[in-house]
């Protein structure tokens, strides 16, 4: 087995506002194994990006709180560093790509500068080393004419290339770890698989772990090896990719699979949509947070919030029904198990 | 439901006669042209260029059909949906909707054609006014067109929030008061209010999460079947289209470069440019994912100001061969009405 890399335990994530305590993330353990890619899958307000956030200490408090939780990378717990430590492992060991290359690079600054600026920092380099490791990085990410372009500024590029960008930023310091927020929910299709074609290629030649948050389970079946579904701050279900997908134990993750119409579908199956809305993070239900949403619910469910429980090799579901989602599952999920595979 | 495609002629520039016996579309689009001036000069505006969004586009679309638009961000899709319901009234090409030629009408006259045809938007957050209520936002293309009024306009609005799966007791909230599923259903009910026959559904579901997408893709089907509506369904997620449309259009560039029914598209697409965007789309399935072979396409899409000489997609064509370079391809039928501008195809 591989060495853990980041281990993450009881992690909880709040904001104070005027509308009361928001509790973004409610206690989520997980771990990291080196060179492994883990897919944090979720809708909008799930907590995913919330929780790489405080992972890589940028959520600003206030109004931002952390009451329990450690964040153990390489042995340390990245949430009693001090600002200074931290800033010695946040673009240097644990790196993050954010989902909108169009605000996150600075307009008024060059290419070259906002690349060199970590190499420099971090690195040591002195001006021309860094602007040759620029040069460098942005060949690895396919970008033409890396030398003339580290002249340009952020609107000289398209979004793809932008993208791209933030790629070479984030790995410049070849980091054990990239958290990667929804990197191409922004981009087209077309871009979005020169993007995941990249990442694939340089996972394998530098073999850095991967933290890949997204909402499309598309992009992560084919790029993940373990996957977390989180709802309302909650992981509710963490398995290998292969089995997430072939034997999904948690109601909300059966939801998701057959609430999404496949390229390899034809029209004549109805989709099955999950009804109703994700409960309001103010005020969580004691019970389980997809409680009213639930087609599997029982009188348990509403008393009491199902921890994780070991449901198969190396699977997790918080549900206390698993079996009988086990049991109606490929009748609500019919359209994507009976199907062939269309060429 | 899948329409009879009656090959139309979609190469003619001409405007379809309605003795044309073969004539039963409800839209026939022909070599429709939208261009964007570039201006220069603060006082004596000049042009300096086009930005040619939409550059000759013809389709018919068949009454009670769904036809997909899918096509990747500046590709046209959305500026084509606009220019049909003349919010853009066209460069060039001929909008006949059951017979007229919406851009020949004068403005009084288009505004009464209005109540057939309605448009969803793709940004519930943006297409509501926050200070009007549900029951005034909905209520509003009922006062515009005259439909009913008092007692009768508030049950109306009630039984079309009914209708889109909301509770009637909303008309006096805000907008703000709503999910973004929920101001989706908001549109839509709007859009329904006149009773339409034709609706451009505009990236009606992009904004929205996963989970939620479902609904709004359902209700749309329900919507379809009980009040028989034509949808031109405009969107860049490919299964979505796949899934709702009987007929779908691929456009690059300004341009449409394939054309056939959905089953055809995707399992045997003949543009180059529909397989490398076919074969891009991810499938929630770790094994297939597996097993697939990605066309990987390089480079992005060139400018609509100035568009490639030729064949519009020979600077990323996996297949292009000198005469791409040089000369257009036509737009030719193929066979049962699946139409594409290729030459090697």
């Amino acid at each position: 087995m591989s060495n853990v890399l980041l281990d993450v335990r009881n992690l909880r994530t709040e904001f104070v506002t005027q509308d009361g305590v928001v509790h973004a993330v409610n206690g989520v353990t997980f771990q990291v194994d080196e060179g492994e890619t883990l897919g944090l899958v979720g809708e909008s307000g799930s907590g995913k990006s919330v929780s790489m956030l405080t992972v890589m200490r940028l959520i600003p408090m206030p109004p931002g709180r952390i009451p329990s939780g450690e964040v153990v990378f390489q042995g340390q717990d990245l949430l009693k560093l001090s600002n200074e430590e931290m800033r010695q492992v946040r673009g240097n060991k644990v790196a993050m790509v954010f989902q909108d290359p169009m605000t996150s690079l600075n307009p008024v600054l060059t290419i070259g500068t906002q690349i060199t600026e970590a190499l420099e920092l971090h690195m040591g380099m002195n001006k021309d080393q860094a602007r040759k490791r620029a040069v460098e990085l942005l060949k690895m990410v396919n970008i033409p004419e890396a030398e003339r372009r580290l002249d340009d500024y952020p609107h000289q590029f398209s979004g793809g290339m932008r993208q791209r960008v933030m790629i070479a930023m984030g790995l410049s310091c070849s980091p054990q770890l990239l958290i990667a927020d929804e990197p191409t929910t922004a981009l087209d299709v077309t871009i979005q698989a020169q993007i995941t074609d990249i990442v694939k290629r340089l996972k394998h030649e530098l073999g850095m772990a991967i933290i890949w948050i997204t909402h499309d389970l598309g992009v992560i079946a084919g790029l993940a090896d373990r996957i977390n579904v989180m709802y309302s701050g909650y992981i509710v279900e963490t398995a290998h990719t292969k089995e997430l997908f072939a034997n999904p134990l948690h109601p909300y993750t059966v939801g998701l699979l057959g609430s999404i119409p496949r390229l390899d579908q034809g029209k004549k199956e109805k989709l099955t949509p999950i009804e109703g809305l994700p409960p309001d993070l103010v005020n969580l239900p004691t019970g389980c947070p997809f409680y009213d949403r639930c087609t599997f619910r029982t009188q348990k469910c509403l008393e009491e919030n199902p921890p994780l429980m070991s449901v198969g090799v190396k699977h997790w579901s918080a549900c206390w029904n698993y079996e009988a989602v086990r049991e109606k599952r490929d009748e609500i999920l019919r359209r994507t198990v009976a199907q062939p595979v269309a060429a | 439901m899948t329409t009879p495609v009656q090959t139309p002629d979609a190469t003619s520039a001409l405007p379809p006669t309605q003795t044309d016996a073969n004539n039963q579309a409800l839209l026939q689009v022909r070599g429709l042209k939208k261009y964007f001036p570039i201006t220069q000069g603060i006082l004596f505006q000049k042009k300096v260029a086009d930005v040619k969004a939409v550059d000759g586009v013809s389709f018919d679309v068949y009454p009670g059909e769904t036809l997909g638009l899918v096509g990747e961000s500046g590709c046209g899709k959305s500026t084509t949906g606009r220019t049909i319901l003349q919010l853009y009234r066209p460069t060039e090409g001929q909008v006949v909707f059951r017979g007229k030629d919406l851009a020949q009408l004068k403005s009084e006259d288009l505004r009464k054609m209005r109540s057939d045809m309605q448009m969803i938007f793709q940004d519930p957050y943006a297409s509501l006014n926050p200070r009007m209520t549900v029951g005034d936002i909905v209520a509003e293309p009922l006062e515009v067109h005259n439909i009913v009024k008092g007692k009768e306009k508030k049950d109306r609005v009630q039984e079309l929030l009914q209708i889109v799966g909301l509770n009637p007791y909303f008309i006096n909230r805000y907008p703000h008061e709503f999910s973004g599923g929920q101001r989706q259903r908001i549109g839509i009910a709007r859009a329904l209010a006149v009773n339409p026959d034709f609706i451009v559904c505009d990236e009606p579901i992009s904004a929205l999460d996963v989970s939620i997408q479902a609904q709004i893709i359902n209700l749309l089907e329900e919507l379809q079947e009980r009040f028989g509506l034509t949808y031109l369904f405009i969107a860049h997620d490919l299964s979505v289209v796949r899934h709702i449309s009987d007929r779908v259009a691929v456009m690059y560039l300004g341009k449409i470069v394939e054309l056939t029914d959905s089953k055809t598209l995707y399992e045997n697409p003949l543009h180059p440019y529909t397989r490398a965007l076919l074969s891009a789309v991810p499938i929630p399935d770790p094994l297939i994912e597996e097993k697939r072979e990605r066309i990987i396409l390089v480079g992005d899409v060139p400018s609509p100001v100035n568009p490639p000489k030729g064949c519009r997609f020979h600077t990323r064509c996996p297949l292009a061969i000198p005469i791409c370079k040089e000369v257009a391809p036509e737009w030719r039928d193929v066979g049962n009405g699946h139409f594409v501008e290729c030459h090697v195809v």
